[in-house]
């Protein structure tokens, strides 16, 4: 099997539209490279390991542990055989075959009997809240382009059932110390892995970051634990390096982080910044003020629970008193294999709550779809169980892992997705892009397949 | 299903609770019908009484055609192999459950070379991956006719068939698919594709040969004009085909074209369209670039209506790192909202263990309990596990959440009698529960050692960790 690298995903893309598509370029001296099979035998524990914990770190510290995981059947699921006695049986073919007169007893139709088809309307009362981020130089920023998310009155993408006028967005991650990251993300940020500000710089040019996420994950007390108002500078620096709306993380802990994203707040007066996250464990209220007196948005962060989805929301509008147009939520994303149900059906769930006028659900929906590469089908090797089939080349299932895990969420009504594999972004923008109306075209006969051969 | 409610099934029940069907009550019966775990004809008493009484025949019919499902059922293959698609009865899993899953078919055709065919055909029908207690495997193969040759497509549809896996024949000239139902109609392939042009021969050869047949049609006027010209001229076992339209403004019209087939079917109750949905992510192929960039993108199709009401597709690349992401996806999706997430709690010994085997503690969450377990099994690792109650969660997040603490792990010891069991007091925490080393030492009096983040590398931990110094 061939290497895949960025190069090819982003050629793909250029030749459906190249208009809609245009924060993303292809440069000559951007070189990706894809892994080799061989990792040296005794060093292949070793570095395995190192892989593991730094999926592990990641998935902690960039706040994106997976949640509330539930149910996985192991009993039901797939095909079931069926007894074939409950099914009538087909006439004995013998007997048809002596038949010498079939065609009197089957009576074929002269003509196709005429139907129309009329596709059942759905519409529904509610509408989901329109929200912005980020604020040009006309509303006190300095963004180059605000990013508005929300605004659906239909299920996503259901256009025929009603316009879409916001389709969704991709934040690529970028983290204020060298974090831990798989090797086949970590491979195309070798470069700027020190320097946040080029870090965010890369995401947008070069991999079409709608917005970018910074992780201020050294404010961790169990890392270098970073003041506050030490973090907040890198802030600083990537607010002026890149133009785009941007989205602040903390640490994950639950002490720290309503200080950190309140210094982040100050700093970013007038930017319209995302606040990541509030949660029901720790001081909401702080971050919710936060924002209001600084004017931001707050991410609502629940671990895969409807009404703890719905208790966190009120709680930030009825007593912290935000404006609805300042919330959107994370009701958590788990991988595909690892919960990815759950987390598809909440969502699922929460928009359909949404549209039928439930206004404490009524948010646009924020996924850590970077969540798929904890997935050990996403990085690992070789199956670890002896009778699987290959897994075949990891460099190849990890990008993959990631959209599939995206697109599922993307059906669910997820409006901004945080990602990290440059491939995994330009793929997963292609097919909403399309879903959404924005990519013209189609195959000449998309009958071919029946005749191809080869 | 017409019928919501216990009470609207029980009026047709025989009302004795004579317990035949396995259930204490006629009610409890009509419930477990309202959730499609059991159907009408599991009641012994009312199919005997039909076959004397007309007037109950009558009830059991009406009861039938009440409790049916709202998409049609259809049969592809025949025997343990059989694949059921379509029978769905929600728009939104959450709603019930899906039931049928999404069937794989892989694409075979009647000019490969005999080498190659084997090759693939083995691939397929060997195709494992292990998940949440089992393993995965594909359904069958789409044989296709590249030949025009109606000879050469039944010699090779012959040989497919000695696989025993389920067929999907597909070849738009009517002589090339009778000269391949003679040879395998009793084998119950469906056959594709009926269309505008050809649809009298694939009536009269789908009549004829009592099998299945797929309708296609992208106006979907035409689709549900042949549905019904079908179904009025007395074939039951339709399969539509709206075409899948790999690119563009073709694929959203693909899918709107699917979501509309799904919603008027079963919201709108339009019966003349109310059967599974076959999709194509093979078309993929028909865009331009390398295979691995069709193979993505025919990964992102399957996807795509894996999610949204595909009922039988048919794929070209047998890659694993597109079956993978799509064998998992279908069964994440046709998973049971409503069964339970765990197994129980307690203590599990693996590869027969003793006195001196290593103890292990996981979760419960039943995703996580059957990977470790299979870990170590796999691994042949004599072990003792530990299986504690977190409420059906995951390590991380029920240590973040305090369902996984000390207290309960020496609660855990005590209650399994493991110290009974082993000559050593060293637990193995996983990797994600490090940081619970400390206080599980404290409460339990055990040595905590821990264990690696993924327990599929327990085996190379244990090399350098055990027997412990």
């Amino acid at each position: 099997m061939g290497k895949m690298s960025i190069e090819e995903f982003l050629e793909l893309l250029k030749k459906y539209d190249i208009e809609v598509l245009e924060g993303v370029t292809i440069e000559g001296d951007l070189e990706i490279e894809v892994e080799e099979g061989g990792v040296a035998d005794q060093t292949t524990m070793a570095y395995l390991y190192t892989v593991v914990q730094e999926v592990r770190n990641f998935l902690y510290y960039a706040n994106m542990a997976m949640g509330h995981l539930s149910n996985v059947s192991n009993l039901l699921g797939m095909p079931m055989p069926f007894a074939p006695a409950m099914q009538p049986q087909p006439a004995p073919l013998q007997v048809q075959e002596v038949v010498p007169m079939e065609v009197p007893e089957f009576k074929l139709p002269e003509k196709l009997i005429e139907a129309k088809f009329e596709p059942l309307k759905v519409e529904y009362p509610g509408k989901i809240q329109e929200v912005v981020l980020g604020a040009t130089r006309k509303d006190g920023g300095t963004r180059g382009e605000v990013v508005v998310i929300g605004g659906e009155k239909s299920l996503p993408f259901y256009l025929f059932d009603a316009p879409q006028p916001h389709l969704p967005v991709v934040a690529v991650d970028v983290f204020d110390r060298k974090p831990a990251l798989a090797k086949a993300v970590r491979e195309h940020y070798e470069d700027v892995l020190d320097d946040p500000a080029d870090w965010a710089k890369k995401a947008v040019n070069k991999f079409g970051a709608d917005l970018i996420t910074l992780h201020l994950i050294s404010t961790d007390p169990l890392l270098e634990d970073t003041p506050a108002k030490e973090a907040v500078k890198v802030l600083e620096d990537v607010l002026q390096a890149v133009k785009v709306p941007i989205i602040v993380g903390g640490s994950g802990n639950k002490e720290k982080d309503p200080e950190v994203l309140e210094k982040a707040a100050e700093i970013a007066e007038g930017e319209r910044i995302m606040l990541a996250s509030a949660t029901l464990d720790m001081d909401w209220e702080r971050i919710a003020n936060a924002a209001k007196n600084h004017g931001h948005v707050v991410l609502s962060w629940t671990q895969m629970d409807i009404n703890n989805q719905k208790t966190l929301n009120r709680y930030l509008l009825k007593r912290a008193g935000m404006k609805p147009e300042d919330i959107v939520m994370d009701p958590t994303t788990a991988a595909l294999g690892y919960g990815l149900d759950y987390a598809f059906t909440n969502m699922e769930r929460i928009r359909i709550s949404g549209l039928r006028g439930d206004t404490d659900l009524a948010f646009p929906m924020s996924s850590g779809t970077t969540n798929a590469w904890g997935a050990r089908e996403a990085w690992m090797k070789d199956s670890p169980i002896e009778d699987d089939s290959d897994w075949g080349p990891r460099e190849l299932r990890g990008p993959i892992w990631e959209i599939v895990t995206g697109l599922t969420l993307s059906l669910a009504g997820v409006d901004l997705f945080m990602m990290m594999h440059p491939g995994a972004v330009a793929v997963l923008k292609e097919i909403m892009l399309t879903l959404g109306g924005k990519i013209s075209g189609s195959v000449a006969d998309p009958g071919d397949w029946i005749f191809m051969e080869g | 299903m017409k019928v919501k409610s216990p009470l609207e099934v029980y009026k047709f029940l025989p009302q004795t609770n004579c317990g035949e069907c396995g259930f204490d009550t006629c009610m409890s019966f009509a419930a477990h019908i309202i959730d499609r775990s059991v159907k009408p004809e599991d009641c012994p008493p009312l199919i005997k009484d039909s076959e004397k009484d007309e007037k109950i025949k009558k009830k059991l019919e009406q009861l039938i055609e009440l409790t049916s499902p709202e998409i049609a059922e259809v049969i592809i293959g025949k025997g343990d192999a059989a694949v059921k698609i379509g029978g769905e009865d929600v728009l939104h899993r959450h709603e019930m459950t899906y039931f049928n899953p999404t069937a794989f078919f892989y694409d075979v055709w009647d000019t490969m070379n005999e080498k190659d065919l084997e090759v693939r055909c083995k691939k397929v029908v060997e195709y494992r991956k292990f998940y949440v207690g089992k393993f995965l495997t594909l359904d069958g193969f789409a044989v296709r006719c590249t030949s025009n040759n109606p000879d050469t497509y039944r010699n090779v549809v012959k040989k497919v068939a000695s696989y025993g896996k389920p067929m999907i024949l597909i070849s738009m000239d009517p002589e090339c698919m009778r000269a391949a139902l003679e040879e395998v109609a009793d084998t119950k392939p469906l056959i594709y594709a009926a269309t505008e042009s050809n649809w009298r021969e694939f009536l009269e050869l789908a009549l004829k040969y009592n099998v299945p047949v797929t309708v296609r049609a992208k106006d979907l006027n035409m689709l549900k004009s042949l549905a019904a010209t079908f179904k009025n001229a007395g074939v039951n076992e339709i399969v539509l085909d709206p075409v899948t339209e790999p690119l563009g403004e073709g694929l959203k019209g693909t899918f709107e074209r699917v979501v509309n087939l799904r919603r008027t079917g079963i919201q709108g109750e339009d019966r003349d369209i109310a059967y599974p949905v076959m999709i194509t992510p093979i078309a993929a192929w028909m865009i331009e670039g390398d295979d691995v960039e069709k193979t993505y993108w025919e990964t992102i199709l399957a996807s795509l209506f894996i999610v949204k009401y595909g009922d039988v597709m048919i794929f070209r690349s047998l890659e694993p790192y597109s079956v993978m992401p799509t064998i998992t996806l279908r069964f994440n999706i046709y998973t049971d909202p409503r069964t339970p997430v765990q197994v129980e709690p307690g203590l599990r010994p693996i590869a027969d263990p003793d006195e001196n085997s290593p103890v292990f503690i996981t979760t419960n969450f039943a995703l996580t309990y059957y990977t470790v377990e299979s870990d170590l099994t796999s691994a042949n690792i004599k072990s003792w596990l530990l299986v504690l109650d977190t409420g059906g969660l995951g390590v991380e997040v029920s240590v973040a959440g305090g369902q996984f603490t000390a207290g309960k792990v020496k609660d855990l010891i005590k209650e399994t009698g493991i110290e009974e069991k082993v000559n050593h007091k060293i637990l193995v925490l996983p990797g994600l529960a490090a940081r619970l080393q400390g206080a599980i030492e404290d409460e339990a009096g055990w040595t905590v050692k821990v264990g690696p983040m993924d327990s599929g590398r327990i085996k190379g931990w244990l090399e350098t960790n055990w027997p412990p110094e």
